[in-house]
């Protein structure tokens, strides 16, 4: 896997996509009436270091065996995915507009299709890292290098089938996957450590067998580096500390932007914070 | 039946390096042979059948055909949603094997037992659900599955059960078994209590009532199977089923019969819908169900007025 300088990978390329992805974001769940706006702002960074830098993978062939896998196990960040999935050339743009439009392919979830880029549906929490351990082993019995990438939220962690995967993997010896988990603190209705005892996540994930490394969420350098190098034989656990929201100030750490979409003047003022035209 | 399935996953292992075999860590000494022959395509994901569908999907989304395997009730109502999302939804070709359908687990009592299963199974929009009823339909099952390349639930004996007559040929899936032949009145049974319809059939026979005898194996899809049964323009049909009597084939096949063929009457042979509490070994459960040959025979009796 190709290594990366620091000003290589912070170059103002891989930063002004994340602010469009942010815009596309926000202008999506504006049209849409869509919920989520915040979840899907807090895992923006991440997905760019997937799609722009990381991930091996060939929008003008989809399907090719030895590609990497990236899924978005919380599915519910899906305009996000869309997002970069479209500026990364699987479809168009202008696709962007029919999110969550009747009688289109773009629901508020994402639904497994290969031409768009989409390996899995979910969408349900807790199913992402199973299928994800699958991928990764049928890789290393065909002998692929390929690696498998999934994003989990920190509420997603509630699920025991992420512990049942977070168990079994590591005895699988699956260095080539990579659970990423948007830290952010907040839930649907809560913050987590009131939810449930999720503290302290990262040694959850050490004791289970991941090589984790802790990273700030939103420093596209750090996230790059964490995604890129591996364990010889551990998977790895990327917990990627978060700002719910992150990119417009209103509505960062907020639980309200967890279900309320955003306005017409929502979107300008937002649009205004990130300084960029679409 | 547990046994020739261990024997044809060798066999289709062989054949296919795609075939892989997943155990939710039961099958002591059983997958020995399987596990010593292919090691790098065996794989134990422990107590967890939830993540072991979900894994099994991965696999199968990259070209692999996985067969997923626990007892019944643990790899159908334990992860319904991962069979739900992950296999049907996404058409990822997993074959989900659940061992010991009915009572098989009579004395484990009835966390172990198998009674509503199918109804699960056949609730999922995009599922295919097989009930063989013997050691050569589940072998059959199992090579038709890997075929198919769409997610299906195979639901086996473990009672070491008998192989039974063939009267109509050859295994397609969609395409029910004919295991005795007879005019008028047909019992159509799912899963391995075909064996003891076939018995109550014998026994009726000496009472002079012909009766035939169906193995519905495809019970989802079912229209093909209720055709095929509905042109032999039976007087009466007698739906017998080790389950519970909420959605199951004896309902699927009532429904469906009412539709095609008016003129055929079809009456129902079902476990109870209760959770059985006295402790009772598969036979003994079946015989208080009326699910035994001599159950199933005085229920016919009973539906034709008597001897005849």
């Amino acid at each position: 896997m190709k290594t990366y300088t620091d000003a290589e990978i912070a170059d103002e390329t891989l930063i002004r996509m994340a602010s469009r992805i942010r815009a596309h974001v926000v202008t999506m769940s504006s049209r849409a009436r869509a919920p989520h706006v915040a979840s899907a702002l807090s895992c923006v960074d991440i997905l760019v270091a997937l799609y722009f830098k990381v991930a091996q993978i060939y929008p003008a062939d989809p399907q090719r065996l030895d590609r990497d896998r990236i899924i978005l196990s919380k599915g519910h960040a899906c305009a996000a995915l869309y997002a970069c999935l479209s500026e990364r050339g699987y479809f168009s743009i202008r696709n962007l507009e029919l999110f969550a439009q009747e009688g289109t392919a773009f629901a508020l979830h994402p639904s497994r299709k290969l031409d768009y880029g989409i390996e899995a549906t979910t969408g349900s929490l807790g199913h992402g890292l199973g299928i994800g351990t699958g991928m990764a082993l049928a890789s290393q019995i065909d002998g692929h290098e390929s690696k498998v990438f999934v994003v989990l939220s920190d509420g997603e962690c509630n699920e025991g089938s992420v512990w049942e995967a977070a168990m079994w993997a590591p005895s699988k010896r699956l260095f080539n996957l990579v659970a990423v988990v948007d830290y952010n603190k907040l839930q649907a209705i809560g913050r987590c450590s009131e939810v449930t005892g999720i503290d302290p996540l990262p040694a959850k994930w050490e004791a289970f067998g991941w090589d984790v490394v802790e990273v700030d969420g939103h420093d596209l350098v750090a996230l790059v580096r964490s995604l890129t190098t591996t364990h010889s034989t551990k998977p790895r656990a990327v917990i990627a500390h978060t700002t719910k929201g992150k990119g417009v100030s209103f509505m960062e750490n907020d639980i309200e932007w967890h279900y309320r979409p955003p306005s017409e003047e929502d979107l300008d003022r937002a649009l205004l914070e990130l300084g960029v035209v679409l | 039946m547990r046994d020739a399935f261990f024997r044809t996953l060798v066999e289709l292992a062989s054949e296919d390096e795609r075939v892989i075999f997943i155990t939710g860590d039961l099958g002591f000494k059983l997958v020995n042979e399987f596990a010593t022959r292919f090691p790098t395509r065996f794989f134990n994901a422990g107590v967890a059948e939830a993540n072991m569908v979900s894994v099994a999907a991965g696999l199968a989304l990259s070209g692999k055909i996985p067969f997923v395997y626990s007892i019944v009730p643990f790899i159908t109502a334990r992860c319904v949603e991962q069979i739900r999302n992950d296999l049907c939804n996404m058409g990822a070709p997993v074959i989900v094997v659940g061992v010991g359908g009915g009572y098989s687990y009579g004395e484990n009592g009835p966390t172990h037992h198998g009674i509503d299963d199918i109804a699960l199974m056949r609730a999922i929009p995009e599922m295919t659900v097989v009930c063989p009823c013997d050691p050569v339909e589940a072998a059959d099952a199992m090579r038709a599955l890997v075929a198919y390349g769409k997610p299906a639930y195979l639901r086996l004996g473990r009672a070491g059960e008998r192989s039974l007559p063939r009267c109509n040929g050859y295994f397609e899936l969609g395409r029910p078994s004919l295991v005795r032949t007879g005019e008028d009145i047909a019992i159509v049974a799912s899963g391995a209590i075909t064996s003891e319809a076939l018995n109550a059939a014998d026994k009726l026979n000496e009472t002079g009532i012909d009766v035939a005898v169906w193995s519905l194996h495809t019970v989802k899809p079912i229209e093909s199977s209720v055709s095929i049964i509905a042109q032999a323009r039976y007087r009466l049909v007698i739906a017998v089923e080790e389950h519970g009597p909420c959605g199951g084939m004896t309902e699927a096949l009532s429904a469906r019969m009412h539709e095609v063929s008016s003129g055929t009457r079809v009456a129902r042979i079902t476990a109870p819908d209760t959770f059985t509490h006295p402790v009772g070994s598969q036979g003994t459960l079946r015989k208080t169900a009326h699910l035994d040959a001599d159950g199933i025979a005085e229920r016919v009796l009973t539906l034709v007025g008597g001897k005849n």
